[in-house]
């Protein structure tokens, strides 16, 4: 498991408001080194003898090599652990578990990837751009938020993007609406193979659905809440299709945070579908029987219920469906 | 230095006396990236059922002060797939697995304790009772000592002789001395406790419960003098029947106290959402605790708050306790 996740003490290098956010820079260094894009952190809030035992999870922005490895993710003080987190200062210490979950794939082909980010949503979409530009794929950005000050990192969308399109539902910034509105214009204009996508799940949705007319796929990374990050509590679960069209409720912690956004059900979260694996009533078929005995025996990956559906989905390199070249 | 750490579960011995909480370890896989899981004493694995179960829908949980609510319903893949898959990885990883299981009719828990036993390598089974019996109008069996004593005495008539049954007990009773007399008698080779409290919590912002199923398991720091108080009403009670205790347990003085109060094995739940690493930490705070008082063996300290003469003595002979 040299791949997997590590828990250090990391020493707080700085805090910097970003318009409405915060951006945090802690040294991590085993996190650092093992960090893919789309993969999070999980950060116990609140100090030794805190009360709140939910640790919070934040997908990482950036990682740096400086003081044996260092990792920034970006968070907006809206609840008493984040507002714990703002007034942290330099040097202080916080206990963090990671990399967490698993990355975007990224595609073999130089092909034109969409990154489409909501609010902070934005910020694992461009250690993930990085990655993409060293595949040669070309990257554009579409970033949307309620208002200008909301939508993260749209300078260094236009920096390094071959296009950056940016939305905010006053017209602050940008043009006037949310990013669905764009969303056909961009993705004609850059031809676009792939997307990615990360935001509020209302965001996850439509973009999934304008994506699947055009027959783009979606890789989504899922905002859920968590308790611990790692796969033990079973809280952050979402009904996901696999590829052997059995829907399970699959952990995002562990089996995402990025999913391919055509397997899950976006209409379906916050409810057990009546055909979820082990629903109420459900019984499974002679087909699934006999699939869900041979994933069983499969090696490696997690728990049973999820393993399968992870593996057909987030592993897949995007690129294949058949809109290359 | 080290004080011996040894202790029993039922007719086993275990190396050291801190166990995992069912439904907060999963089935060890996950922890085993943090440390090693044959270290602390037992896995105690999130309830077995017998078929898969999709759980409840979220939100499946709401942070509360020092503690949190969790309703995920037991979401698990079922028997088939523990057996073919989680039982055989921990015991190649060289941990002792205490298996619960939890089940809806008296005849599916006594089913999963013959497919338990049939499997080699369960080191003891711990009965989650704390479900609703749907042949009872979904009356949980851990609040009635009739339905806790029959799913008891299923399992102890199916699991094969040489596995200990534990029956994990809910705090949610008005006589928790009254259950556990039930089980005991029904043949419990211990008893586990506590299981969450019920709870409720609701957004004010959105002004609706904050979990989808409403009410949630309450666990964490904020339990921990229920689990303290039941612990010992128990032991008070059964000075000879061993005792898994847990709730809200943090740190090894937390451990110590659940120990002083009766407890042979304490089990580690929610801290572990807050510390993967926290069983390993736990054992080694333990560990000092002991040595701090001159503790030699962790058996000389079990239930020792019910023996305000003994301590007062050994105090005067001049043992620092």
């Amino acid at each position: 498991m040299e791949a997997g996740p590590v828990q250090v003490r990391g020493t707080v290098l700085t805090v910097r408001r970003i318009d409405a956010y915060y951006a945090m820079t802690v040294v991590a260094p085993g996190v650092a080194a093992r960090f893919r894009p789309g993969q999070f952190v999980a950060v116990a809030v609140g100090g030794p003898d805190t009360s709140m035992l939910l640790r919070r999870a934040f997908s990482i922005h950036d990682v740096r090599p400086d003081h044996g490895g260092t990792v920034e993710f970006i968070f907006a003080a809206r609840g008493r652990g984040t507002r714990w987190l703002a007034q942290c200062r330099a040097r202080d210490v916080l206990d963090v578990t990671g990399p967490l979950g698993r990355p975007f794939p990224v595609p073999r082909d130089p092909v034109s990837c969409l990154l489409i980010g909501g609010g902070y949503g934005s910020a694992p979409l461009f250690p993930l751009a990085a990655r993409l530009r060293e595949r040669r794929c070309s990257v554009d950005f579409l970033l949307g938020a309620a208002t200008g000050d909301r939508v993260f990192g749209a300078l260094t969308a236009r920096r390094t993007g071959r296009t950056a399109t940016v939305t905010t539902e006053d017209g602050s910034l940008g043009n006037r609406g949310i990013v669905t509105d764009m969303l056909s214009q961009v993705i004609h204009e850059a031809r676009t193979d792939v997307i990615y996508a990360c935001g509020p799940m209302p965001m996850l949705r439509q973009v999934t659905a304008l994506a699947s007319r055009y027959e783009i796929p979606v890789q989504a990374l899922v905002e859920e809440s968590m308790a611990c990050g790692i796969g033990v509590c079973m809280t952050c679960v979402l009904p996901v299709a696999g590829s052997d069209g059995i829907t399970r409720m699959v952990r995002s912690c562990v089996d995402g945070p990025v999913f391919r956004g055509q397997q899950v059900r976006w209409d379906d979260i916050g409810t057990i579908p009546f055909d979820a694996f082990g629903a109420p009533g459900w019984e499974p078929r002679p087909r699934q029987r006999a699939a869900q005995a041979s994933n069983a025996a499969g090696p490696g990956g997690p728990a049973a219920a999820s393993a399968q559906a992870g593996d057909g989905q987030s592993r897949r390199p995007p690129g294949r469906a058949g809109h290359g070249s | 230095m080290a004080a011996d750490l040894r202790t029993r579960l039922g007719h086993i011995e275990l190396p050291n006396p801190i166990l995992t909480a069912s439904g907060c370890a999963g089935s060890g896989r996950e922890l085993a990236q943090f440390f090693d899981v044959s270290k602390i004493g037992a896995i105690v694995t999130k309830s077995v059922m017998l078929a898969p179960r999709a759980g409840r829908p979220s939100p499946r949980m709401a942070e509360t002060p020092s503690g949190m609510l969790n309703s995920i319903g037991l979401q698990g893949p079922g028997v088939d797939a523990f057996l073919q898959r989680d039982l055989p990885w921990l015991l190649s990883r060289g941990a002792r697995a205490v298996v619960s299981i939890a089940g809806g009719t008296v005849e599916e828990y006594a089913e999963l304790a013959g497919r338990l036993s049939d499997a080699a390598g369960v080191t003891a089974i711990e009965v989650n009772i704390s479900c609703p019996n749907v042949e009872h109008r979904g009356q949980v069996f851990a609040c009635d000592p009739g339905a806790a004593a029959a799913v008891i005495e299923a399992v102890r008539g199916r699991a094969r002789y040489d596995i200990p049954v534990f029956a994990k007990l809910s705090p949610d009773v008005t006589d928790i001395v009254g259950i556990a007399r039930a089980c005991v008698s029904a043949g419990a080779d211990g008893l586990s406790m506590i299981n969450t409290l019920l709870g409720m919590s609701i957004d004010p912002d959105t002004m609706r419960p904050a979990l989808a199923g409403l009410t949630g398991g309450l666990s964490g720091p904020a339990i921990r003098p229920i689990a303290v108080r039941c612990v010992w009403q128990v032991r008070e009670a059964f000075p000879d029947v061993p005792i898994i205790g847990m709730g809200g347990v943090r740190t090894g003085q937390d451990a110590l106290e659940l120990i002083l109060a009766g407890a042979s094995m304490v089990g580690v739940g929610t801290t572990i959402f807050h510390d993967p690493s926290a069983c390993v930490r736990i054992l080694r705070e333990l560990d000092e605790e002991l040595a701090q008082r001159g503790v030699e063996r962790l058996s000389d300290v079990v239930g020792l708050a019910h023996e305000p003469r003994a301590a007062a003595r050994r105090k005067r002979a001049g043992t620092v306790l």
